[in-house]
């Protein structure tokens, strides 16, 4: 293993992802095209972007739940691109994932007790044993520990996220795969579960491959942004950098069209928004002119 | 909307009811024993059961025992129903008939299922090419003549009732596998199932623990059904005279009966009061069971609540059985466009008890203002702003307060109900709505143009070509690029952000003087939002409508609003100018809030961290 030590955790190259299309001997459709993303240890990559730009396909190519038609990903080094289920639970104990939705991502049906001791049965861990940990991972995101005999419907949109997070921790992964996991929160609940997403990292030094459509949240918890459009990305970096000062038209867009709590400054980003569409639809023209 | 209302988000104010109401978890069982004829069906299915395991035990003569020197008799003390054509005793044989018959009707429903769920539960998961091979097979099927096959099996095995029933199961198996494949498709995609998948489980352990619980249910009341049917048909083919005519069974003794219909009629009577009582119940205990299912999470709503607006409600019900016009508003408030006054909405429970979702809530809107109603679900934001539109579900009752729009009551002092009379001439008309989700708000079976035409050609009275050029025009006005092509095109061929201009387009197309926007911009992508936005912005101030916007997004409210109200747990917390709010705070909630914003922030620090979840 030494020599993956210095290799990022995750490493998707030049990945390609195709749905066969329903009608015969149509052309597929091409969701993802040449996506190159990497990871590090205790890094959080943002990937922003609007709906249908292939944000959410991404993360599930990860994870195994998307159709890898081309490049590779690569996981602490091994090619994972194509991996069986058996592999696949070896992988789960160290990539995990945390949906968007709340209410379907949890079993309607099981207690919370049984979804969050789902993982550690599959490795093979004693009931006693695992029992003891789903009473950690509860005190972890911040559930009582009366929880455990209820089913998800007894709890809120904030309380389900926080169990969903902490079936994903239960295993202690490397990599957590969060699909828009704040999304469909109030804001004040959103605030408290980027909190707890943020002392997860810092207490256990898991990576995050945050997917959300608001930049606002994604410049708030990564280190590295990156931005997709069209089932491209158009831009990536630093996110101090990508969320103040974007090169690509598109992000520059979603940079000013997010609008800010203070009616002064609002109208004057809205001004500002203006003023950049109005250049871009110029520059688009002068483009459209020489062509 | 009673989903959103179960979880407060933050702390509840003390003193608000039902907020926080906690789910009683009750089992299908418990529910199913509640029902009067569950559990009539469940005593008369045992009582045949038992009868027939102990059929041995119970029937005083062997089935096919024969008293040549007593045959058709009448009722008597050793045959307590009597003796058929053969001097055989009826109770007897209606016993031994029972085990029979109910233990084929097992059978076949046992074969049935045996095929149909396995097969049912792979075509739904996998999908692929077993379900469409299976397809074929199942419509091959269903497409037999059922009982044509069933003699045709009896003519090339002989009249054996298991063969006969083997054949029927496999022949009704199409059923459970329709069944089973369709409930597996509604929750093989659901992320629970993908999160399972991650988990590294295997497929017939996903499938056995998170997907095989959807169609348990079903396929319990499609049994009792199946069996039902299946004790029909095989009776059926026993009176035809087809079955083994050594063995009792109740549609032999039908058949014995209809031949001595005329000697001695009750011979007919005891096994068709045996068949129906058994294929009753088991309908009966099929209805049963789903009405436990389905009526786990409904309230039953009473006719009349049991709690009346609390402050002035009788003697104000007494002055409006009086009058048919509400009396005239407060003087020196005519001015307000709408003025809502100690408003409180609540919706009265099964227990007689009242869940209040808007409490004591005041605010008013002027001519050409627009008034931002902030609040996180189930702060009673939108039930407020349904209150003034007049579409509060039938359950709701206004329980205080009034409401007002220029000059006049639409709900006035002690009335419980939005008075829909009123109501329907000032919608469309004066007061209109954009909603949040645009795509669920157009009607996919008409084009956008149908759609704008007809509310104008009602509303307004012009004529279809008239309306038609004003549509036109209303798409380019807010910002549609191609008219005509929106205007042919129906819903599912535009985008969302083109479905919301549509909707704002008819929301002024009546001219009115106010709008209600609930989160108009909330389903859609933030360079969208900032279009839409912009929009409702430009006509507003080009119209001088009116506009009260429900949002969550302080963003929006400081884009938009001159004023804003607070919401929490469905009371006004606190209400100013934009300015004000936004940058003064006094409330402590409004404070939380604006905490909780991630614009300006320093990237990767604590929001609210010495906060925990609240638990219900």
């Amino acid at each position: 293993m030494s020599t993956t030590e210095n290799a990022p955790l995750l490493q998707v190259d030049n990945l390609v992802v195709e749905y066969p299309s329903k009608r015969f001997r149509a052309k597929p459709f091409r969701a993802l095209t040449d996506i190159t993303i990497s990871i590090g240890r205790g890094e959080t990559l943002g990937l922003v972007g609007e709906s249908g730009s292939g944000k959410t396909t991404l993360g599930r190519a990860v994870l195994g739940l998307a159709p890898v038609t081309g490049g590779r990903i690569l996981f602490e080094g091994q090619d994972i691109s194509h991996a069986t289920r058996r592999q696949r639970r070896t992988l789960s104990r160290d990539l995990q994932v945390v949906f968007q939705d709340p209410y379907t991502s949890l079993n309607p049906a099981l207690e919370i007790g049984d979804i969050l001791a789902e993982p550690l049965g599959v490795q093979g861990m004693e009931q006693s044993k695992a029992k003891t940990r789903v009473k950690e991972l509860l005190d972890q995101v911040g559930l009582p520990s009366d929880a455990l005999h209820r089913l998800p419907r007894e709890f809120s949109g904030g309380q389900r996220q926080r169990v969903a997070i902490a079936r994903a921790l239960a295993l202690s992964p490397k990599l957590i795969v969060c699909d828009e996991p704040v999304s469909a929160l109030d804001l004040s609940t959103q605030a408290r579960v980027l909190d707890l997403f943020l002392q997860i990292q810092q207490d256990t030094g898991v990576s995050y491959l945050f997917v959300s459509h608001d930049l606002d949240v994604v410049r708030h918890i990564s280190h590295r942004v990156a931005v997709m459009y069209h089932g491209e990305i158009v831009e990536q970096g630093p996110a101090e950098l990508i969320t103040r000062d974007p090169e690509h038209p598109y992000t520059q867009r979603l940079l000013l069209a997010s609008p800010v709590p203070d009616p002064d400054r609002q109208e004057q980003r809205r001004a500002d928004r203006h003023r950049l569409l109005e250049i871009q639809r110029q520059q688009h023209e002068q483009a459209d002119a020489l062509a | 909307m009673t989903e959103s209302l179960e979880s407060s988000p933050l702390t509840p104010v003390p003193g608000t009811t039902g907020q926080t109401g906690t789910v009683v978890r009750s089992t299908v069982l418990k529910r199913l024993f509640k029902n009067p004829l569950g559990i009539l069906a469940i005593v008369i299915l045992l009582a045949i059961s038992l009868l027939a395991i102990f059929a041995d035990v119970l029937a005083p003569f062997e089935e096919n025992f024969a008293n040549i020197s007593k045959t058709l008799a009448a009722p008597d003390a050793v045959n307590i129903l009597g003796t058929d054509s053969s001097g055989r005793d009826v109770w007897s044989r209606l016993l031994f008939g029972a085990r029979l018959t109910l233990l084929s009707a097992l059978l076949c429903a046992a074969v049935a299922i045996a095929i149909g769920l396995p097969a049912g539960l792979i075509a739904g998961y996998y999908a692929g090419k077993f379900e469409a091979v299976s397809n074929w097979v199942v419509s091959i099927l269903m497409s037999l003549p059922g009982l044509i096959v069933l003699l045709t099996i009896r003519a090339a095995f002989g009249p054996s009732v298991w063969i006969a029933m083997i054949a029927f199961g496999v022949l009704i198996s199409p059923s459970y596998f329709r069944l089973t494949r369709s409930a597996v498709q509604s929750v093989r995609n659901e992320l629970y199932v993908d999160a399972a998948r991650v988990s590294g489980l295997s497929d017939p352990r996903i499938i056995t623990r998170h997907i095989f619980s959807v169609v348990r249910a079903p396929i319990i009341i499609q049994t009792a059904a199946i069996a039902g049917v299946a004790i029909a048909i095989q009776s059926g083919l026993e009176f035809l005279g087809l079955g083994d005519p050594a063995k009792a069974t109740w549609g032999v003794m039908l058949s014995e009966g209809f031949k001595n219909v005329y000697l001695t009629p009750t011979l007919l009577f005891w096994p068709a009061f045996a068949m129906a009582l058994t294929i009753g119940a088991l309908v009966l205990l099929g209805n049963a069971i789903r009405d436990a299912l389905e009526d786990g999470e409904k309230i039953k709503h009473r006719r009349k609540p049991a709690v009346k607006g609390t402050t002035t409600a009788p003697a104000a019900a007494a002055k409006r059985s009086a009058r048919k016009t509400p009396a005239a508003v407060d003087a020196g408030t005519e001015h307000h466009l709408v003025k809502v006054t100690n408003l409180g909405v609540g919706y009265p429970q099964a227990d007689g008890s009242l869940k209040k979702v808007v409490d004591d809530v005041s605010f008013h809107v002027d001519r050409g203002e627009i008034l931002g109603i902030v609040g996180e679900s189930g702060s009673g934001k939108s039930q407020t702003a349904f209150s003034i539109l007049g579409l509060l579900p039938d359950t709701a009752r206004i329980v205080a307060g009034s409401i007002q729009f220029d000059g006049n009551y639409t709900v006035a002092p002690g009335e419980e109900l939005v008075s829909q009379e009123r109501l329907s001439r000032l919608r469309g008309r004066r007061i209109s709505y954009i909603p949040q989700e645009p795509m669920s708000n157009l009607d996919p079976a008409f084009t956008i143009g149908y759609q704008l035409v007809t509310p104008m050609v009602r509303v307004l009275g012009i004529s279809k070509a008239e309306a038609t050029k004003r549509a036109m025009k209303l798409l380019s006005d807010v910002g549609i690029t191609y008219p005509d092509r929106t205007f042919k095109a129906y819903p599912h061929e535009v985008s969302g952000g083109m479905a919301q201009r549509v909707l704002i387009a008819g929301a002024i197309s009546c001219e009115p003087d106010l709008i209600i926007a609930d989160e108009p911009t909330t389903a859609l992508d933030v360079t969208v939002q900032a279009d839409v936005l912009d929009l409702i912005r430009d006509l507003q101030r080009s119209l001088g409508v009116g506009v009260i916007l429900v949002t969550h997004n302080f963003g929006v409210v400081a884009d938009l609003c001159d004023r804003v109200v607070v919401m929490q747990n469905g009371r006004l917390v606190e209400e100013g100018a934009v300015r004000d709010i936004l940058r003064q705070p006094k409330e402590l909630y409004t404070q939380t809030l604006l905490a909780s914003m991630l614009e300006g922030k320093t990237p990767m620090s604590m929001l609210v961290s010495s906060q925990k979840e609240p638990v219900s």
